[in-house]
C-alpha cells in the first residue's frame, strides 16, 4: 500500500470545514481566530502537499508556505493587539457585542 | 516506497488532525480549544517532515507552536477572568455553521474525487524518490533576485513583521 496525495488532501479538507464551522459558531473573538488559523493551517498543509506529489523537482510550495507563516504570525499578533484592545474599550470579547468601530 | 512505519506514522497523525481539529471548534473552554489547536499544529508539521520538508516542518513548531501559541495563550489570560463560565455556542448560529460546514465539505470532496486537478490520475500519485531540498538549496532560493529565487519577497516580509511590531504595540498600547 502507498500513500497516495488523496490520504494526506482528505484530513486538510476536515481541517478547512472544522474551521468554517467554528468560524460561523464562535461567540468568543479568540475562538474565531483559532478557527482562522485551522483555515490558514490547512491552506499550507495542500501548497506542500501539491508541491511534494506533483511538482516534486521544485520548492515553490513550501517557499508560498514559508511565507505564509509568517504573514500568519504578523496577522495574528495584530489580531490580538486588536483584541485586547476591544477589551480594554468594553471589557468583553463577545463579538455580538462590538458594534461600533470607534470607541 | 512507504514502509510500514511510515503508514502506521500517517494514521496516526491523521487521526489525530481529525479529532483534534473538531475538538478545537467544539470545545466550550477557550484555552482547550487552544491547547487542541496546538496539537493540530504539531500534526501539520509532523506531516511536512514525512513528505520531505524538515526546514519547514521546524518552521512550523518553532513559529506555530512556539511563538503564535504564546501570543493565544497570552492574550486569553488577559481577557478572561478565572474560572468564569461562558457559553460560546448559540444555537440559531450552530445550525448555520452545520449547514455552511457541511456545503463546504460536499464541495470539497467532490472537487478532490471527482476532479482530477491536473492530469488523469495525479490524485493517486505516489511519492517518488525525489531529490531533498537541502538548507543550501533553500538558502541560494532566499538571497538571489532570478527565477525561482525570491530576496524581494524576503526583504518584503521582514519589513511586513517591522510594520506589525509597531502597529501591535500601538495599537495595544496605554493611550
Amino acid at each position: 500500500m502507498d500513500l497516495s496525495m488523496l490520504w494526506y488532501l482528505v484530513p486538510s479538507i476536515i481541517m478547512l470545514v472544522c474551521g468554517i464551522y467554528g468560524f460561523m459558531t464562535r461567540k468568543n473573538l479568540i475562538a474565531i481566530l483559532i478557527s482562522l488559523e485551522l483555515m490558514l493551517n490547512s491552506a499550507d498543509l495542500n501548497f506542500v502537499i501539491f508541491n511534494r506529489y506533483l511538482f516534486p523537482n521544485s520548492m515553490e510550495g513550501m517557499v508560498f508556505t514559508l511565507f505564509a507563516v509568517a504573514l500568519a504570525a504578523a496577522e495574528t499578533a495584530v489580531a490580538i493587539a486588536i483584541i485586547i484592545n476591544i477589551y480594554r474599550s468594553i471589557g468583553s470579547t463577545d463579538i455580538n457585542e462590538v458594534k461600533q468601530m470607534k470607541f | 516506497m512507504d514502509t510500514v512505519g511510515n503508514i502506521v506514522l500517517y494514521f496516526i497523525i491523521a487521526i489525530a488532525l481529525v479529532v483534534f481539529s473538531i475538538k478545537a471548534v467544539t470545545s466550550k473552554k477557550i484555552l482547550r480549544a487552544a491547547t487542541y489547536l496546538l496539537f493540530v499544529l504539531i500534526g501539520t508539521a509532523i506531516f511536512y517532515f514525512q513528505l520531505g520538508y524538515q526546514f519547514l516542518g521546524a518552521v512550523q513548531i518553532a513559529v506555530y507552536a512556539g511563538g503564535i501559541m504564546v501570543l493565544f495563550v497570552f492574550a486569553i489570560l488577559l481577557t478572561h477572568k478565572p474560572n468564569e463560565k461562558e457559553a460560546l455556542l448559540c444555537n440559531h448560529r450552530k445550525t448555520w455553521g452545520i449547514v455552511v460546514a457541511v456545503a463546504a465539505a460536499i464541495v470539497l470532496f467532490f472537487a478532490v474525487f471527482y476532479m482530477p486537478i491536473v492530469h488523469g490520475n495525479s490524485l493517486m500519485a505516489c511519492l517518488q524518490a525525489s531529490n531533498t531540498i537541502t538548507m543550501h538549496d533553500i538558502g541560494v532560493a532566499f538571497t538571489g533576485g532570478e527565477r525561482f529565487q525570491y530576496l524581494l519577497p524576503f526583504e518584503a516580509i521582514s519589513v511586513l513583521l517591522l510594520a506589525c511590531i509597531i502597529g501591535g504595540v500601538t495599537i495595544a498600547r496605554k493611550s
